[in-house]
């Protein structure tokens, strides 16, 4: 039977997986987050590299270090997460295999994340 | 004949291995790695942070690993995927926008995209140098 919808009530459908856009602009989302605070990543790293551990606990006892600290984690994991599903899917084809490295993508960006959030924080609540 | 016979004898659409490669081709596909190395080079970054909670003995450890011949070579190898992986992703901003599609401008932006990021790599790893 031919298709009798327009495109925009396919558009309004948001395809097959009923997701329209949101992959992609979550993407880009957390690419504009990450820029500002990757920038800022890469200046903490630099200005710590090569400090003692009293002196880098110290600088990450700063409540707005460890703030952006902690948002650099959450962007970032979040956007390796959506970027690694994308490479999954290009490249992965047998469906029991795909299921499992895509399950294992959200693990690990879990543990990385929840991981490096937990140990910002320890530090910064002092301990 | 069964419906695999039928899929096997389909011809194939031509892949990327049978076209030149070109530099814009080549720097999606570095994109794309530059953003995997980046996936795992987390390990590093969570291991360091985790390391740091664990107290100044574990910490020292994990800092001299890092701090070795090796260690660094990963390090600049991490800082040049960094970089590279974000201005290409400013690259891919600008083509969001609509701008930077002409053969010209698609060509500038992709050497800008590699010279940045190894400029900018170098003056960073001296930048860290001079202030230690």
């Amino acid at each position: 039977m031919s298709d009798m919808r327009t495109p925009l009530a396919k558009v309004r459908g948001l395809g097959s997986a009923k997701e329209g856009t949101e992959h992609f602009w979550r993407q880009r989302l957390s690419a504009v987050a990450n820029v500002f605070l990757i920038t800022f990543f890469v200046i903490f790293i630099i200005a710590t590299q090569g400090a003692s551990h009293a002196e880098l606990t110290s600088a990450l006892s700063n409540p707005v270090v460890a703030i952006l600290m902690a948002l650099t984690v959450a962007s970032a994991v979040y956007h390796m997460k959506l970027g690694m599903q994308v490479i999954i899917e290009d490249y992965v084809h047998g469906e029991g295999l795909k299921y499992v490295t895509l399950i294992a993508n959200t693990f690990f960006c879990a543990l990385i994340g929840f991981g490096s959030v937990f140990a910002i924080l320890k530090i910064s609540f002092g301990g | 004949m069964s419906n695999a016979d039928i899929k096997s004898n389909r011809p194939l659409s031509p892949h990327i291995q049978i076209f030149k490669p070109i530099l814009t081709m080549v720097m999606s596909i570095v994109h794309r790695i530059t953003g995997a190395a980046l996936y795992f080079g987390t390990v590093l970054v969570a291991w360091w942070l985790i390391a740091a909670a664990s107290g100044p003995a574990y910490f020292d450890f994990v800092n001299e690993i890092y701090g070795s011949f090796l260690g660094r070579l990963i390090l600049f190898g991490f800082t040049w995927a960094l970089v590279h992986h974000m201005l290409g992703g400013i690259r891919h901003f600008i083509w969001d926008m609509g701008y930077g599609f002409g053969p010209q401008a698609r060509e500038w932006l992709v050497r800008a995209n590699l010279a940045g990021s190894i400029v900018i790599t170098i003056l960073l790893w001296i930048i860290g140098y001079a202030v230690r």
